[in-house]
């Protein structure tokens, strides 16, 4: 991410000349990418034959297939990531208690879901409770949608997965706030809950947005390891496509455009936080925003003033 | 003596303070921080309207034990009434028991309290600060709380700062918007710990005044600080403290013209 230091006004002028918009930046770079790519393709002499009309339609005119593993991997992303939050918070507040059975179960789980591969626990959920009865994962109703036993399974996966890291993230947001602030809440009459909940959470939440961003960015990635239980999202989709039918065997095109699908979601999703870190900002005095562009990039070449808006 | 009617008294305008309702009892509190005894068999009473001003050198136990007063500290052995309940624990067979949270927070509500670094929260405006406890905690509707919220800000002098975030205030006005938050759960009793050891000087002065104002309105408050024209002015009694008992009580004037202990003495010698 791009330097927070304090913008300062000579420099304008020069950042003005940097042309803004995004996009046109994102088009340069992926132009780039094809250009080596070409030229590495014609050097080396190789038989592959290319066909960019499978990039491009994958990517601009999606296929129904297409759409609904995008669909599905955006919306498992986010139930599980919700759950993770929720579970993180409550093993936050567990590691914290002074009661040892709260701690105890709270430093199992983290150290349980820490300590094993993703991978290994998906597999372990649905195959593992699955064949052994011990939750066959059936297909549920849910106001009218159908959810699938390995769609639910991977959810609670990746939920359960999530929890942990984020009661770490949570832990460090919650002890980064002033100790006064849970006296001040108390004297006032309330309760270590309602003092968490009022007035503690809602500041650590500023502190705990920026790595939860890096969290939700990997989530939506490692929606592809539900490959493992045949979850049709994302990248089994084109794995499936280059597998069978008319564009079998084009990996190179396919596996293209399912990166630059993870990039449209990663990207909307930073516009997403940014916009939630300035909510987040009020009352703080620190108003200075990280522009959209340095964002993407890490870079700090544009302007900060990416119309993210001010707190108040 | 002689018995004159309540009332007559009334209507001459000598009505003296009701003097026997006693509001805190302290009898022989102790606490220890690890090995150290930070209070000592303290024992205090403060009755109803009384302004009692604490003083003594850092150390001295003087910040410990207005926090033991509505239970931000705990105690090891003797009790503390705020108008009659034990605060913080329940006897059971002879022996203190911490109570339930919900109970001590219950007890909360009738003690305000004063920070010395004023606590204020800081994702709140300065209204939201003060309604925040009588809404989420005693359910006052949001428009009567926001009512009486901007009421508390004018009566501190800060009613053009409804709007505005803590971050943006000086200290004087956090520390009178904390003083307000604090009135608005109607506490029967105030305190406040060094409420001006964090300002600059020239912001002093206005927290004074709404102290003084508060007091001079009836407010029974216990006010650890070392602003002696404050005790002077407003105060009833003056304790002063030394590693963690009460070495000296009397009136302000006893402590400007005749300290008896000699680490009075020297403590205000410092001070004054």
């Amino acid at each position: 991410m791009g330097s927070v230091a304090a913008q300062r006004p000579d420099q304008k002028s020069h950042r003005q000349s940097v042309p803004r918009p995004a996009l046109v930046r994102v088009g340069a770079l992926l132009l780039a990418v094809l250009v080596v790519a070409g030229c590495a393709g014609t050097r080396r002499v190789s038989s592959y034959q290319y066909d960019w009309n499978i990039f491009f339609e994958s990517v601009f005119r999606p296929s129904p297939m297409i759409v609904n593993g995008i669909w599905l991997t955006v919306s498992i992303a986010i139930v599980a990531q919700i759950i993770g939050v929720v579970l993180g918070v409550f093993a936050a507040l567990g590691r914290m208690a002074k009661s040892l059975p709260f701690k105890l179960v709270a430093n199992f789980y983290i150290w349980l879901f820490r300590g094993t591969p993703l991978l290994v626990q998906i597999s372990f959920i649905y195959f593992g409770l699955g064949v052994t009865k011990l939750y066959a994962w059936p297909t549920l109703d849910i106001l009218g949608v159908s959810i699938p036993g390995a769609i639910q399974a991977g959810i609670f996966a990746l939920g359960v997965n999530e929890g942990a890291y984020m009661a770490e993230i949570v832990r460090a947001g919650i002890i980064s706030i002033d100790l006064g602030q849970m006296e001040a809440a108390k004297s006032l009459g309330m309760t270590y809950a309602l003092g968490m909940r009022r007035i503690v959470l809602p500041q650590a939440a500023r502190v705990i947005v920026p790595p939860l961003g890096n969290e939700f960015n990997n989530m939506l990635k490692n929606t592809s390891l539900l490959v493992a239980i045949a979850v049709t999202e994302l990248y089994v989709t084109f794995s499936y496509l280059n597998g069978s039918g008319p564009t079998s065997f084009h990996p190179f095109e396919l596996f293209l455009a399912a990166a630059v699908w993870y990039l449209v979601l990663t990207t909307i999703w930073t516009v997403i936080q940014a916009w939630i870190e300035s909510k987040l900002g009020k009352g703080t005095g620190r108003q200075e925003q990280i522009g959209l562009w340095d964002r993407l990039t890490g870079f700090r070449l544009g302007a900060s003033s990416a119309g993210l808006g001010q707190a108040h | 003596m002689i018995e004159i009617p309540h009332d007559l008294l009334a209507a001459i305008g000598g009505v003296p303070k009701p003097p026997t309702e006693v509001v805190i009892q302290a009898t022989d509190v102790n606490k220890w921080f690890g090995r150290l005894h930070v209070l000592k068999d303290v024992s205090m009473t403060v009755k109803r309207q009384e302004v009692v001003v604490i003083i003594g050198a850092s150390g001295s136990g003087k910040t410990t034990f207005i926090r033991c007063v509505n239970h931000l500290e705990k105690i090891q052995s003797g009790r503390i009434f705020v108008n009659g309940h034990l605060i913080g624990y329940r006897e059971a067979n002879g022996k203190l028991v911490e109570d339930k949270e919900s109970n001590i927070a219950k007890q909360r509500q009738e003690i305000g309290m004063v920070f010395q670094r004023f606590n204020l929260f800081p994702h709140k405006t300065a209204l939201e600060n003060i309604i925040e406890a009588p809404v989420q905690v005693r359910k006052t509707p949001s428009a009567e709380a926001t009512d009486m919220g901007k009421a508390l800000l004018a009566r501190v002098g800060l009613a053009a700062k409804a709007d505005v975030y803590p971050s943006q205030l000086s200290g004087g006005q956090q520390q009178r918007v904390a003083i307000a938050r604090a009135l608005a759960m109607k506490p029967a009793l105030m305190l406040f710990d060094e409420p001006t050891s964090a300002l600059d000087p020239e912001m002093i002065g206005e927290v004074l005044e709404v102290m003084k104002e508060l007091a001079r309105e009836g407010m029974t408050m216990i006010v650890v600080t070392h602003e002696m024209g404050f005790a002077r002015e407003v105060a009833d009694r003056v304790l002063m403290m030394d590693e963690g008992q009460i070495i000296e009580e009397g009136t302000p004037e006893h402590f400007f013209t005749s300290p008896q202990h000699e680490r009075t003495k020297s403590f205000l010698s410092k001070i004054l």
